[in-house]
C-alpha cells in the first residue's frame, strides 16, 4: 500500500485535522520490508518476510494533546483517526510546554544523501545469498572450535523502511534507510558446563558489514572462553569492562541524560550542567548524522535537523539530550533527539550515542591489571537512574598481574554510576559501532564484586 | 459478546470459505501445516504528570499471520490489510518454505468456541468513557502526594487494551477469543533535601477499567508513594552469599526466571537449556511445586485458547521438588511427540508463536511467614522487585530488589539499597528451606521478554526461605 504514501497525502491529512478543530497537526507514515532467515546447526529453520504500514496523527488544541494510530489506510479509518484525536486531545489538559517545533533556517532534507543511510544492494540481496550469509557465519563458529557443539541459530536479517514526516509548521521530509543484520549464538561444551556466545553485526551498508566468518568465530570465541568458570569470593576491586559490556553501561547513563527524567527530577544528574561529572578521560557524544551509522537520520521525530551534541566533554555534562518538550520544559532549546513512535508524544532517544575511544590497546588495559575482574557479560536491569545506584550479574575472567586466571560467573558487580564514572582510569581505542550505542573497553578503579 | 468469526467476516471481506482456500494456498508447496492469525485490537492511553492529563492516545491495530510448517522448518509472512489478495500474496510467500510434491485435498475449517470464558468483559468498538477514566488518575495523583508531603512528582498511567483473535489451522479448526487486558501504573518521586528516591506501584489483569474501584486505586497510590519513602532510609545492601527472605506475591518472579524460561520446550528440543535431559530428576527441595496455569480468571498471563488455538492448562513444572513438564507449542509438541500445555504465544500477528509463560507460581507452605523471619540469623528480606533475566544455557539469573530489608537476629530492621540477586536455576529452589502459608499472586502488570516478543504474564509465591542466594551489595 505504500505506493499511495507520499508527502503530499499526508499533508492533507494533516490540514485535514487541522479543518477538524486541531490548531496544530503532525503525521508520520513508515513503511517497512523486512526479511529474516534463521539456520541452525546447517539447516534452515525459518523464513519470514512481510511489508508492513502504519501511520500515527498526534494533534493539539491549544495546549491539549493527543494521538492516535492505525495500519489501515481507507478514507473510513482516516476519518476515523482525525476525529478520535480531536475528540481525545479536548479531554486533556492544557500544557504549555506541549507545542509544535518553529523550521529554522537550518532545517533541511537536503543532505539526507550524504548521511548514506540507503544501500541499494540491501534491497537487491537475494534470499539465497542471506541464507548463505547466515549458514557461513554459523559453520565458522561450529568449525573454529571441537567444543562449539550445539547452537541457539543464525539470522540474517534485512529492513528497508521509508519515514514520511509533515507538520502543520511545515516541517518533515522524507527518507529511506537500509539495515543488513547479521547475528548467532553458538554454544560450547565440556565435561562440566554448556555456554552460549552471542555476536552480532548491523550496518545500514552492506560493505560496512563485519564478514560471516569473522562475526562467527567472535561468537565462539565468547563462548569458549566462558567454559570452566566460576565464582569468585566477595571482592572490592578494579574491574575492566569490554566494549560490550561499557557500551550496556551507556545505556544506562543515557537514562539520567535524557531530558524527560532531567524535568522529571528523576536523575542523578539533575542540576549539573556545567559541572564536572565524571573522570575527564571520559567524553560522551551523541551524533544524529554520523555518515552510515544506524543511529543517523536528516531530521528527529518532529521534523527538527539531528545534529552532534557533546554531552560530556573531558568529564564536564555539556548538554542533556532533548525534543522539543523537554526542551521547554527547562528552557533550553531541542537538541534534535525526539524519537516518535506511531503512537505516543514525542520521547527522547539517542541518534548514534558513544564513548569517544582513548589511547590504550584493550590489551595493554589488561596487562596493566594486578588483581581484578575483566567483565564480558551483563545480565539484569539494576540500574536506578533517579540515585545512580547499580547492581548486575556480571560474567567474565579473573585476571592477575595482567594474566587470564580462569573464568567467572555467577557474580554480581555494584557500585553508583556517578562513581564509577569518576573512577575510570583508562579508555580504549577500540570503539566500534554495531548498533547505535557503542564504547570502547573501559577500565574503573573500583567495584563491589559479590560472590561466595 | 463479540463473537470473533463474526467479527472478523462482517468487519472485512473475506468469508470461512475464503479462510480455507487460503489455508490451501498456504500449503500449496507441500508444507505440513498451516495456520492464519487474524488480529484486531484498540489500545487505549492515557496519562498523567505534573497534576495534569498530558496524554490521550489510541492504537488501532490489525493484521494477519500466516505461518507454514515443514519438518522444523517454518515459513512466515504477514499482512495489515485483512483482504483475501493482501492474504493469499502472505500464504504464497510462508508456503515457499516448503518444496514438496505432496498435493494437499481441500481443506475444511469447523468454527468452534473455547469451552469456557476466564474474562467475561463487555465491550463496544468504539467506546471511550474518558471523563471516567480521568477522574482515576486523578485519583491516583492526590493519594499519593497526600499520603506525605515529601512526595513530589507523581506520574500514573492507564492503558487498556481489547484484542479479538481468529486462529484457523490446516488440521480444520477454527476458533477464537476475546481478550481484555488492563493496567495502572503509578510512579512517584519522594525529595527529602535533595535525597531522591522513586517508588513505582500498579495492578490489572483481563479486565476493563471498571475493575479499579477507588479502593484499589487508593492502594496502588498509598504503595508507590510508601516505597519511595522507605527508600529515603535505606542503607547500602550488604553484598555476599547469605540468607535470603522472600516476600509472597510478586517475588515469585523468582520461578519465572530461576525455572520457568529454562522449562520452555523450546530450548529443551534443541538441547540449550541448563533444565535439558533433567526430567524426572530433583530440581529443587520436596516443599517444592512450581505449576504454570493459564486458566485462572481475569489474571493478566490468562488465556480462553493460547495463541495456536489449543486451550490453555494447568502444567506442573516441578512436584515436590522433582522435574516433571515442559511448556509446550505446537511445533515443538509434534517434533517431540509431547502433549500439548497451550503455552504457543505471540506478541502479535507480526510474530511467530513460542512456547511462554502464562502465570506461573508455587504453591503454598505450611510455616507461619513471622516464623520464617524469626529463624534467620543475619540475613535479607526483599519483597519487591523490578526486573529480572536469564542465560537459559548456564541457568544463572538475576532479579532486582526494589524494595528490601535487613535481618538480624529473627527482625526486620533496616530498609536497603535496590540489589540485584543472582543464583543458578537448576540448583536455586534445591536451597528452599522454608515456605508460607501465604501462597499469593502478583498485582497484574508483568510483562515477559523473549526474543524481542512481549506477552503479559502472572507470577506467585509464598514467603519463601533460601539457605542462600548471592546478594549484590556494596558493603
Amino acid at each position: 500500500m505504500s505506493h499511495d504514501v507520499t508527502r503530499d497525502w499526508i499533508a492533507s491529512i494533516v490540514e485535514r485535522a487541522c479543518q477538524s478543530g486541531a490548531t496544530d497537526a503532525e503525521v508520520l507514515a513508515v513503511s517497512t520490508r523486512e526479511f529474516s532467515v534463521e539456520v541452525r546447526m546447517g539447516a534452515i529453520e525459518k523464513l519470514q518476510e512481510a511489508s508492513s504500514f502504519g501511520l500515527g496523527l498526534r494533534v493539539l488544541l491549544d495546549g491539549r494533546q493527543a494521538s492516535c494510530s492505525t495500519s489501515d489506510v481507507s478514507e473510513a479509518a482516516i476519518r476515523e483517526l482525525i476525529a478520535n484525536a480531536v475528540e481525545m486531545a479536548r479531554s486533556t489538559s492544557i500544557d504549555d510546554a506541549a507545542i509544535l517545533p518553529e523550521p529554522d533556517s537550518t532545517d533541511s532534507e537536503e543532505d539526507s544523501p550524504l548521511l548514506s543511510l540507503f544501500d541499494p544492494a540491501i534491497p537487491q540481496m537475494e534470499t539465497r545469498e542471506k541464507i548463505q550469509l547466515a549458514l557461513r557465519a554459523e559453520d565458522a563458529a561450529r568449525s573454529s572450535d571441537s567444543r562449539i557443539t550445539n547452537s541457539e541459530g543464525a539470522a540474517c536479517t534485512t529492513i528497508e523502511r521509508n519515514v514520511l514526516l509533515h507538520t502543520s509548521r511545515g516541517l518533515g521530509g522524507q527518507y529511506a534507510t537500509t539495515q543488513c543484520g547479521l547475528a548467532l549464538a553458538p554454544i560450547a561444551r565440556d565435561n562440566q558446563q554448556m555456554q552460549v556466545g552471542y555476536w552480532s553485526d548491523r550496518q545500514c551498508q552492506l560493505a560496512s558489514l563485519a564478514s560471516p566468518e569473522e562475526i562467527g568465530q567472535e561468537a565462539a570465541r565468547r563462548a569458549i572462553r566462558k567454559l570452566g568458570a566460576r565464582k569468585i569470593q566477595t571482592c572490592s576491586v578494579p574491574v575492566i569492562f569490554d566494549a560490550e559490556a561499557s557500551a550496556s553501561l551507556l545505556r544506562d547513563l543515557f537514562e539520567a541524560v535524557n531530558g524527560a527524567a532531567i524535568f522529571r527530577r528523576a536523575s542523578f544528574l539533575v542540576g549539573q550542567l556545567g559541572e564536572q561529572v565524571t573522570s575527564p578521560l571520559v567524553t560522551i557524544i551523541d551524533d544524529g548524522r554520523l555518515p552510515g551509522a544506524i543511529g543517523s537520520r536528516p531530521f528527529d521525530g518532529e521534523g527538527c535537523r539531528t545534529r552532534r551534541t557533546p554531552v560530556i566533554e573531558q568529564g564536564r555534562l555539556h548538554h542533556y539530550l532533548l525534543n522539543t518538550y523537554t526542551g521547554r520544559k527547562l528552557q533550553l532549546p531541542t537538541t534534535g533527539n525526539a524519537v516518535r513512535s506511531l503512537t505516543g508524544p514525542p520521547v527522547v532517544g539517542v541518534g548514534n550515542f558513544y564513548l569517544a575511544p582513548g589511547t590504550f590497546a584493550p590489551t595493554e588495559i589488561i596487562a596493566s591489571l594486578d588483581r581484578g575482574l575483566y567483565v564480558t557479560d551483563l545480565i539484569g536491569f539494576g540500574f536506578n537512574p533517579v540515585t545512580g545506584d547499580y547492581s548486575r550479574g556480571a560474567a567474565g575472567w579473573w585476571i592477575e598481574r595482567g594474566e587470564w586466571i580462569h573464568p567467572v560467573e555467577e557474580v554480581t558487580i555494584a557500585g553508583n554510576l556517578r562513581e564509577m564514572l569518576r573512577g575510570v582510569e583508562q579508555v580504549g581505542n577500540d570503539l566500534r559501532f554495531r548498533g547505535k550505542i557503542a564504547a570502547p573497553t573501559l577500565r574503573l578503579d573500583r567495584m563491589s564484586v559479590s560472590g561466595t | 459478546m463479540i463473537d470473533p468469526v463474526q467479527f472478523f467476516t462482517e468487519r472485512f471481506p473475506l468469508t470461512v470459505r475464503d479462510i480455507e482456500t487460503l489455508l490451501g494456498a498456504a500449503l500449496s508447496r507441500g508444507g505440513e501445516y498451516a495456520d492464519l492469525y487474524f488480529e484486531y485490537s484498540v489500545t487505549n492511553s492515557l496519562g498523567l504528570e505534573e497534576q495534569i492529563i498530558k496524554q490521550a492516545g489510541r492504537a488501532v491495530e490489525q493484521g494477519v499471520g500466516v505461518r507454514v510448517l515443514m519438518g522444523e522448518r517454518t515459513g512466515f509472512a504477514y499482512c495489515e490489510a485483512i483482504t483475501r489478495e493482501a492474504i493469499l500474496q502472505a500464504a504464497l510467500t510462508a508456503a515457499r518454505i516448503a518444496d514438496s510434491p505432496r498435493e494437499v485435498g481441500p481443506i475444511r475449517i469447523d468454527p468452534t468456541q473455547p469451552s469456557r470464558d476466564l474474562y467475561p468483559v463487555e465491550w463496544v468498538v468504539g467506546q471511550q468513557p474518558m471523563a471516567n477514566r480521568i477522574q482515576m488518575l486523578q485519583l491516583v495523583d492526590q493519594t499519593a502526594r497526600q499520603a506525605d508531603r515529601r512526595i513530589r512528582e507523581v506520574q500514573a498511567g492507564l492503558t487498556d487494551e481489547y484484542k479479538v483473535v481468529l486462529i484457523a489451522t490446516s488440521e480444520g479448526r477454527l476458533i477464537g477469543d476475546v481478550r481484555p487486558l488492563a493496567r495502572i501504573r503509578v510512579s512517584c518521586i519522594a525529595d527529602e533535601d535533595g535525597n531522591l528516591q522513586s517508588g513505582v506501584s500498579g495492578g490489572g489483569g483481563r479486565v476493563g477499567i471498571d475493575h479499579f474501584n477507588d479502593e484499589l486505586l487508593t492502594r496502588y497510590a498509598r504503595e508507590a508513594a510508601r516505597q519511595a519513602l522507605v527508600q529515603l532510609e535505606a542503607e547500602e545492601a550488604p553484598a555476599g552469599t547469605m540468607e535470603v527472605v522472600l516476600g509472597p506475591g510478586w517475588p515469585g518472579i523468582l520461578l519465572h526466571e530461576a525455572v520457568g524460561h529454562g522449562l520452555e520446550a523450546d530450548f529443551n528440543r534443541k538441547g540449550t537449556s541448563a533444565f535439558s535431559g533433567l526430567i524426572g530428576q530433583r530440581v529443587a527441595s520436596e516443599l517444592c511445586t512450581v505449576i504454570d496455569e493459564g486458566c485462572l480468571p481475569h489474571r493478566r498471563g490468562s488465556l480462553n485458547i493460547d495463541d495456536e488455538g489449543n486451550p490453555a492448562s494447568q502444567t506442573v513444572l516441578i512436584d515436590r521438588g522433582i522435574l516433571r513438564g515442559y511448556l509446550q507449542d505446537h511445533l515443538s509438541a509434534r517434533l517431540t511427540g509431547a502433549s500439548l500445555t497451550g503455552n504457543g504465544r505471540r506478541e502479535s500477528y507480526r510474530h511467530l508463536p513460542m512456547p511462554r509463560m502464562t502465570n506461573t507460581y508455587l504453591l503454598a507452605g505450611e510455616t507461619p511467614p513471622e516464623e520464617i523471619i524469626r529463624s534467620v540469623r543475619r540475613g535479607i528480606y526483599a519483597v519487591q522487585f523490578g526486573g529480572g533475566q536469564v542465560d537459559i544455557t548456564n541457568g544463572k539469573f538475576v532479579f532486582s530488589a526494589s524494595e528490601a530489608y535487613l535481618i538480624e537476629d529473627g527482625r526486620i530492621t533496616a530498609p536497603v539499597k535496590g540489589a540485584t540477586l543472582i543464583g543458578d536455576g537448576p540448583t536455586a529452589l534445591t536451597r528452599v528451606k522454608a515456605l508460607g502459608h501465604d501462597l499469593a499472586l502478583d498485582e497484574g502488570v508483568g510483562i515477559c521478554g523473549k526474543d524481542g516478543q512481549s506477552v503479559p504474564v502472572g507470577v506467585g509465591m509464598p514467603t519463601l526461605h533460601l539457605s542462600e542466594m548471592t546478594v549484590g551489595g556494596t558493603r
